[in-house]
């Protein structure tokens, strides 16, 4: 294909590719531990740390990721604490952080950012060096995923019982958080702070759909997570559409027919039978 | 504490903000005891399981489980089995009978670590244990609820524990299917040599099945035998109304409570 032979396209089509792995590996806890709020509350959170870094005149990236890190910490001990339900705080977070993101773009004289990108995603800006953080983070997240994997995988399952059977339960989950954190900064690029709660989601949805077991799950959400941001990317470029946009839609999209031709009615009902 | 002692608890206190959930509770669970815990709803059965597992801190008072505090108990951790009620786990999760059982071995293997195929093999005698082996590659929604109970049950089992904890174990599972439920713990328990605590809400099948029954309401009211317990009038006092007993035999079998 000659869309290839553009750098810029060669690039993206990397990052589509890396960021639809990490986002579905992530999203598969994501889903299944019902931690989709607490997603959007990260996420959101580092459009503060995006506009501190503008603000300083040091890399946004840059600045986003031990902001992000902190608020995820920060939601997750709030919500631990128990005193405030994990959904009030969660709302408390990420609407400050925001405003705090507003409030450090309007220190700063002149108007010129890219902010829309960072809201939405660019990935045909994607840079050579952008393109080295995704694969640094991206390898760092699935290679802890991979190192605790029977940990992830009972927490959960079944937290208290994890924590009955002596895993350091506590840890875990903040490790988790702090996992989605990254893998919010590793996305920001491609589709953007709104939008990478929908690659956090839906891929490990679709694949929650199609089958009962979890390795199969993850896998299969790896999957649709890398279709989805391939075809959304050259769909993106052959209709002249948002790239970040197109991809979420792709999934959706893909989402949808997962759930319409989901095998699981079907078991339900020979259970029913049976 | 008492050598033979699996369980010890002195003078402990747990409020649930300014509301204690229990109250002054001295408990002694001998080795190779089999105890029914009961109590009505809201009388601090479940908190008392997670003072015992070491989920929940007293607010005062001692708690030693196998000579230790159960938060420092590290890898003798293992020697507890727990059944939580169930339906506090997630049902849909997609995940096998064996891999489910598996996870009884996790405390043991440590972290970082993958199952081995020994930790299989004791998985594997864990269901033939409670006659689910055949069932191994199913999926939890496709077992009945006295099915994911035995399957739980082999969890605990699986991670080879001394003394084993259950929660309301038989919530939701037909009469049938509960008496061969404390079959299945008594031949347990004779087999392993297991301590087994039982908490119910159910005085009447519990009482006919354990060797000792603890009457819990805020305070531990006796600890005693079945056959004592339901003479002394204690549940009366335990339960706040009439409890009528409907015996056959030497020991009741059939409890009808009139409440308020």
């Amino acid at each position: 294909m000659d869309i290839l032979e553009y750098a810029f396209m060669q690039r993206a089509l990397i990052a589509a590719v890396l960021v639809g792995i990490v986002c579905s590996v992530i999203g598969t806890y994501v889903v299944l531990k019902k931690l989709a709020f607490i997603g959007a509350g990260i996420s959101h959170s580092a459009f503060g740390g995006i506009a501190l870094g503008y603000l300083l005149g040091l890399s946004p990236i840059g600045v986003a990721i031990p902001f992000c890190l902190a608020a995820a910490m920060a939601i997750g001990w709030v919500s631990k604490k128990g005193r405030v339900s994990e959904d009030t705080a969660i709302g408390i977070f990420f609407a400050s952080a925001m405003a705090l993101g507003v409030f450090f773009i309007g220190l700063k004289e002149g108007y010129n950012v890219d902010l829309f990108g960072y809201l939405f995603g660019s990935i045909l800006s994607v840079s050579s060096s952008d393109i080295w953080l995704i694969v640094g983070l991206g390898l760092g997240v699935i290679g802890v995923v991979l190192l605790l994997f029977k940990e992830f995988f009972f927490m959960s399952f079944d937290e208290e019982m994890a924590a009955v059977s002596g895993l350091p339960v506590r840890q875990l989950y903040f490790l988790l958080l702090g996992l989605m954190a990254l893998t919010v900064i590793v996305s920001i690029k491609i589709v953007g702070i709104i939008l990478v709660e929908a690659l956090l989601v839906i891929p490990a949805a679709a694949a929650f759909q199609l089958t009962r077991n979890f390795v199969r799950m993850m896998l299969l959400s790896v999957l649709l997570g890398v279709v989805s941001g391939v075809m959304g990317l050259f769909l993106s470029y052959w209709l002249n559409l948002p790239s970040g946009a197109t991809i979420v839609l792709t999934a959706a999209a893909i989402f949808f027919l997962c759930f319409l031709f989901s095998p699981k009615r079907r078991w339900r009902r020979i259970q029913a039978h049976g | 504490m008492t050598i033979s002692s699996v369980v010890s608890l002195e003078d402990v206190w747990v409020y649930y903000s300014e509301t204690p959930a229990l109250k002054a509770i001295n408990l002694d669970i001998e080795d190779g005891e089999f105890l029914g815990l009961i109590g009505p709803n809201g009388s601090g059965k479940t908190t008392l399981i997670k003072v015992i597992l070491g989920l929940l801190k007293p607010d005062r008072g001692r708690v030693t489980v196998f000579g230790s505090p159960p938060d420092r108990l590290g890898r003798a951790r293992s020697l507890i089995g727990y059944v939580p009620q169930r339906n506090q786990s997630d049902w849909s999760f997609p995940v096998s009978v064996l891999d489910v059982v598996l996870m009884g071995r996790y405390g043991r293997i440590g972290l970082f670590r993958r199952p081995s195929s020994a930790d299989e093999e004791i998985a594997l005698r864990s269901l033939e244990a409670v006659q689910m082996r055949e069932y191994a590659r199913r999926h939890l929604a496709q077992l009945s609820g006295g099915q994911q109970q035995r399957v739980m049950i082999a969890r605990a089992l699986a991670g080879e524990p001394r003394l084993l904890l259950l929660d309301e174990p038989a919530a939701g599972v037909d009469i049938h299917a509960e008496e061969q439920f404390y079959e299945l713990l008594r031949e347990l328990k004779e087999k392993h040599g297991l301590t087994i605590v039982v908490v119910t809400h159910d005085i009447a099948v519990v009482s006919s099945h354990v060797e000792k029954l603890a009457c819990l309401n805020q305070t531990l009211y006796i600890h005693a035998s079945p056959e004592e317990v339901l003479t002394a009038g204690t549940l009366q006092k335990v339960y706040g109304c009439e409890v009528e007993l409907l015996a056959h035999g030497r020991i009741p079998h059939r409890v009808v409570e009139e409440h308020q």
